[in-house]
């Protein structure tokens, strides 16, 4: 359509060029002024933190917020806590939803609208309305388990080592995204095909998914995974309100302690660090994309 | 089926590979239901069951000891005085920084697709996916020590003596837009490459102004992405807790604020349950908010082709 049309006002391409260029140029002026005003406001909080953190009031320039950080107390088993359960929530999110998208991708699309559905629950549950209901599920139970077989899972669930009940949170959390992640990549293979085609050399189906489908989904599962970690690192409400101290509850609680300076640096590394992984994340995860596309 | 030969033992062959392949298509399906089940067990118990409890904990009273009874008072209460109050601040909160959040995006979003540089592009797209996921204790941080009370900018700019206060509810809006705009720029960029070059030519041949352009083509096609970005942006800055529980001291009252503050134990015992009221309360606007998006995303999906 575009050819023909062009072709078909070549003769007066003169005149719509020159009106074309006088427009365009206060629209170049505009972009650059809303470009710089967004580039400010997005680095301003950035290198307003990095100063605040590096500029002491009396001392002058000073790093010793940085190498406080390897000193400060509690910031490793809070971190752990928090790597722990991203790694367990990541393995839980990958093991309920793969079998799923691969299931939705093959089965009816009365299936997948079931599965959409379930999966987009937890948007109209706000992460603190879901606390709610969690605290009082637990405090009902406390107060009523106590003499039955169910108060060492109540016990369990609340470990503070290892608590169960804020990786079931976090699980329900990730879904919607790790989901739409997952099936954006899933929708993207020739399932079908793929499976056929393993068949055909003699796979049995369990095989073929395994060793065949999910390598193909590879992007699509570092995907979710990055987002489904950088989800639980920074968490703060579910653990806050139950009592639970990892990584971004130990940031708040360690700046009210008045450890201003050295919390800062913490999450503007933690920051940086994440944005880091995900950026190299989207480059990648672009250049596939675009290079997957011409074929 | 069309390859069948008249003669019977091929024709009891076909439909024996009928019979077999009807039978391993029911197996399929079985299959696709059970891979599917764990998750819906797990939804039903992680998220279905503390739901059920905040819904059924927002109509009953609950003391340990005595026998619970429904009762309408906490939804009343909820409504009412302090609550009623953090709720509508969280409303208002939410809206003028969703307005603010979509005008912004609409115009960065646009002055990057318009841009010939496609290393902008890709920075901005990638930059606002990282930013987009990005909200609580980190991001209200980095705004206090920049703007806050001893922040960065505040002291050396004597920003205090003109009048200024991140903990104000302006303050909390430019806060949230950090994180609303670029969803905004990712929600509308999809739209915004969605309008053809042929339809700005057809408008500019037929005499049309730019502002006429904009007027009577590219935003009727846009309302619908607009709309439902403004909806997605309203919800998830109505949902958020952590930033403005990490800016400690602000003084912007917030419903995610009161439900923390009441099931923390902070203002009475029996206060919980009106937490789960609110809960509640959050709960149906946030169905609302879906209720509303969803069929204009799909409209706007009509146009994306």
């Amino acid at each position: 359509m575009a050819g023909v049309s062009s072709a078909l006002y070549d003769p007066t391409t003169a005149k719509p060029g020159r009106t074309a260029q006088r427009r365009i140029g206060r629209p170049r002026l505009g972009r650059a002024a809303i470009l710089l005003v967004s580039g400010l406001y997005f680095i301003g909080p950035l290198v307003g933190s990095f100063v605040f953190t590096v500029d002491d009031p009396v001392k002058g320039f000073t790093l010793s917020a940085y190498s406080q950080i390897f000193s400060v107390s509690g910031l490793w088993p809070a971190l752990q806590l928090s790597l722990l359960l991203a790694v367990a929530t990541i393995a839980l999110v990958f093991l309920l939803l793969i079998p799923t998208v691969i299931a939705v991708r093959l089965g009816s699309p009365r299936l997948r609208s079931v599965v959409e559905f379930v999966c987009m629950l937890p948007l109209v549950v706000p992460s603190i309305a879901l606390t709610a209901g969690i605290n009082i599920l637990l405090r009902w139970g406390t107060d009523n388990l106590a003499s039955t077989p169910f108060w060492d899972t109540l016990l369990a669930l609340q470990n503070a080592s290892f608590p169960v009940v804020l990786l079931l949170a976090y699980v329900v959390m990730a879904l919607p995204l790790a989901f739409r992640t997952l099936d954006a990549g899933m929708r993207a293979l020739d399932v079908r095909t793929l499976l056929e085609a393993a068949q055909n050399n003699g796979a049995g189906r369990l095989r073929a998914i395994v060793f065949v489908v999910l390598p193909n989904l590879r992007g699509a599962m570092l995907n979710a995974g990055m987002l489904t970690l950088a989800l639980v690192l920074g968490e703060f409400t579910v653990s806050s309100i139950l009592g639970y101290t990892p990584f971004a509850v130990w940031i708040v609680n360690g700046n009210s302690a008045g450890d201003g300076p050295v919390t800062t640096a913490v999450s503007l590394v933690s920051m940086v660090l994440t944005w880091v992984l995900l950026l190299v994340l989207s480059v990648t995860g672009g250049r596939r994309t675009s290079a997957a596309k011409p074929s | 089926m069309s390859t069948i030969d008249p003669t019977a033992p091929a024709g009891a062959a076909g439909s024996d590979r009928s019979r077999r392949r009807l039978r391993s298509s029911l197996r399929r399906a079985a299959a696709g239901r059970i891979a599917v089940l764990p998750l819906l067990i797990f939804v039903a118990v992680a998220f279905g069951i503390p739901a059920l409890a905040m819904a059924y904990g927002a109509f009953t009273t609950y003391e340990p000891g005595h026998p619970t009874s429904y009762t309408g008072g906490n939804l009343t209460s909820s409504l009412s005085g302090g609550y009623l109050d953090a709720l509508l601040g969280s409303v208002r909160l939410s809206a003028t920084a969703a307005l603010i959040a979509t005008v912004g995006g609409l115009l960065l979003a646009q002055a990057v697709v318009t841009s010939r540089f496609e290393t902008l592009r890709h920075a901005v797209l990638s930059a606002s996916g990282v930013l987009a996921n990005f909200g609580g204790v980190p991001l209200a941080f980095a705004f206090v020590a920049t703007l806050g009370n001893a922040g960065v900018l505040t002291t050396r700019l004597h920003l205090a003596g003109a009048g200024w206060s991140l903990y104000t509810f302006w303050g909390l809006v430019l806060v949230y837009l950090y994180f609303l705009i670029p969803l905004m720029v990712l929600s509308v960029i999809p739209a915004l490459d969605g309008l053809r070059r042929q339809w700005r030519e057809a408008a500019q041949n037929n005499g049309a102004s730019l502002v006429q352009y904009w007027r009577y083509v590219a935003l009727p096609v846009l309302t619908p992405s607009l709309l439902g970005g403004f909806v997605l942006l309203f919800g998830s800055a109505f949902a958020a807790y952590a930033t403005a529980a990490a800016m400690v001291g602000a003084s912007v009252p917030l419903i995610t604020l009161q439900i923390a503050d009441a099931l923390n134990g902070n203002v009475s015992a029996s206060a919980s349950n009106v937490a789960l009221a609110m809960s509640l309360d959050m709960v149906v606007i946030s169905v609302l908010v879906m209720a509303l998006y969803l069929p204009l995303q799909r409209r706007s999906a009509r146009w994306l082709v």
